[in-house]
């Protein structure tokens, strides 16, 4: 029955609402795994006590779902002096392009059936610009935070708003940069043909600097702790101070399924994608090392966070622009000559 | 003043990495640590699954009026303890005794002793005062009301509170 169901049309649209609703539940699970990861780095117990119906705990897994709830059914207040379109536009534009990014990331091996070619992509990958795609789109997140600080009226949002930006540029040229080390070896922007160049050899070995600049890029591309400028929610005052309810938790989830589709890209460009000895045989196989990997890179993000404390500013753009982007070239030039003159 | 510190790093230090991933380490050793330690077991004693079973005896918790073995108050409504509280807390209507009793002598008894447990801030002032003994602070901490009036508890409560610890 199954078999008869199994045409490009309605693959696409499995495709598209499967991944949907896992990057969307793997944001849910994200905010419970931090919660009790931290609790547990710290010795604490985390939250374990919603329960479902009053008597299942599991886990707390439960929280992210009232938590849920109450962002759904908090007052949403506009502040007096806002710019009431930019206030609630922001969010959807932080939102957005989180959420469209992991589109281009092929989270399995392609296989043929009936002599029709599948690919567990939601594009298919003979969109040549697959980088390119991902970079664009990533890029775009940054108008989110630097319209909904401008939007909100309030000097210490449009504050954390520049702060949030000018690391988030200063960043992404690292980060492109060390891309186009990967992008070199394997000849093409198109994330399967750099996934297929990995078999064998995962890229974090032969470029292992590259890999390097590119995760410690990711932490500042997302926002996330040592690099903790946009938010700062223990002492500065990040962007999103005038934001409430489900607006504010927009933006919640967009900093969450970000670091998703960082994860996703990490794994694709430097740990071979799905590729893993025995598992990658099947396709459920390799979609299951494709998850494995990308959990591993999500459970990162949580331990990095809960271990170095925050940069200072200026050690941020220090370490961006004197350390990072000549690290990054230094990775592209080997790789070049390398390709240039050895391979 | 600026503080000058004078750190020297040589060059293992400043590539970062390796105290990075040493402090990585401590963190998910911990964070095991955490994970396998049954619940019983951690810091955290999860209340109302768990209680804390070794209060000490010296902690100040619920009062209690003590008593002579024969049920006799031991508190003579000398007004040491209300003297001395320093919230307040402790209102007190003394009564003469007119039949003088053999075992126990004293002329003065409460007839109202009430404690407003919510302005009581558990200071032990009242105990130290006491010169019968007949206040004293036990280590009961559950104390738990849902209205102000349930917070003023008078002698027939005072009496009853267990005598776990104090004295």
């Amino acid at each position: 029955m199954m078999e008869g169901l199994l045409n490009p049309q309605t693959f696409m649209v499995f495709k598209v609402v499967v991944v949907f609703v896992a990057v969307l539940t793997l944001v849910a699970l994200a905010t419970w795994a931090e919660r009790r990861g931290a609790a547990f780095i710290q010795d604490r117990v985390g939250p374990n006590r919603v329960a479902l119906f009053g008597k299942i705990r599991i886990f707390g897994l439960g929280q992210p779902l009232a938590d849920g709830l109450k962002l759904f059914f908090k007052e949403d207040v506009l502040p007096l002096n806002v710019d009431r379109v930019l206030y609630t536009i922001a969010p959807v534009i932080s939102f957005i392009p989180a959420t469209m990014t992991f589109a281009a990331i092929p989270f399995g091996k392609p296989f043929v059936k009936n002599g029709i070619q599948y690919f567990l992509s939601i594009l298919p990958p003979d969109t040549n610009i697959g980088v390119l795609y991902i970079f664009a789109l990533a890029g775009m997140g940054v108008y989110g935070i630097i319209i909904g600080g401008w939007a909100s009226n309030n000097k210490w949002s449009i504050l954390g708003a520049m702060r949030a930006s000018a690391q988030v540029i200063s960043y992404e040229l690292a980060m492109t940069l060390a891309v186009v080390g990967v992008v070199i070896s394997a000849g093409s922007l198109r994330l399967d043909r750099i996934i297929e160049a990995q078999n064998g050899l995962w890229n974090i070995v032969p470029q292992f600097i590259g890999a390097i600049v590119f995760f410690v890029s990711m932490f500042a591309e997302t926002n996330r702790l040592p690099f903790d400028f946009a938010e700062g929610e223990s002492e500065i005052i990040g962007y999103h101070t005038e934001y409430m309810s489900m607006k504010f938790s927009m933006f919640f989830l967009a900093e969450y399924a970000n670091m998703i589709t960082a994860s996703g890209l990490f794994v694709t460009l430097y740990l071979g994608g799905w590729h893993f000895p025995i598992l990658d045989s099947t396709v459920i196989g390799s979609v299951v090392a494709f998850v494995i990997k990308l959990l591993f890179v999500l459970w990162c993000f949580i331990w990095v966070r809960w271990t170095l404390p925050r940069f200072r500013y200026d050690q941020l753009m220090r370490l961006g622009w004197k350390v990072m982007l000549p690290l990054s070239l230094i990775n592209l030039v080997i790789v070049a000559l390398f390709y240039a003159y050895g391979g | 003043m600026a503080l000058k510190k004078d750190v020297r790093l040589n060059w293992w230090d400043k590539i970062y990495l390796p105290a990075v991933f040493k402090g990585m380490y401590i963190t998910i050793s911990h964070f095991f640590k955490t994970l396998f330690t049954p619940p019983s077991k951690r810091y955290t004693i999860e209340y109302p699954d768990r209680k804390k079973e070794d209060i000490p005896e010296w902690y100040r918790g619920l009062h209690r009026l003590n008593t002579y073995p024969d049920g006799t108050l031991k508190c003579v409504a000398c007004y040491c303890c209300a003297t001395a509280c320093p919230a307040d807390a402790i209102y007190i209507e003394p009564e003469d005794l007119e039949d003088f009793d053999k075992d126990h002598p004293k002329e003065k008894a409460p007839k109202v002793f009430q404690i407003d447990l919510h302005r009581c801030i558990y200071c032990g002032f009242c105990e130290e005062a006491c010169p019968k003994d007949a206040i004293v602070l036990t280590n009961h901490y559950e104390i738990v009301h849902t209205s102000r009036e349930a917070g003023i508890i008078g002698i027939e409560d005072l009496i009853k509170t267990k005598r776990e610890g104090g004295e």
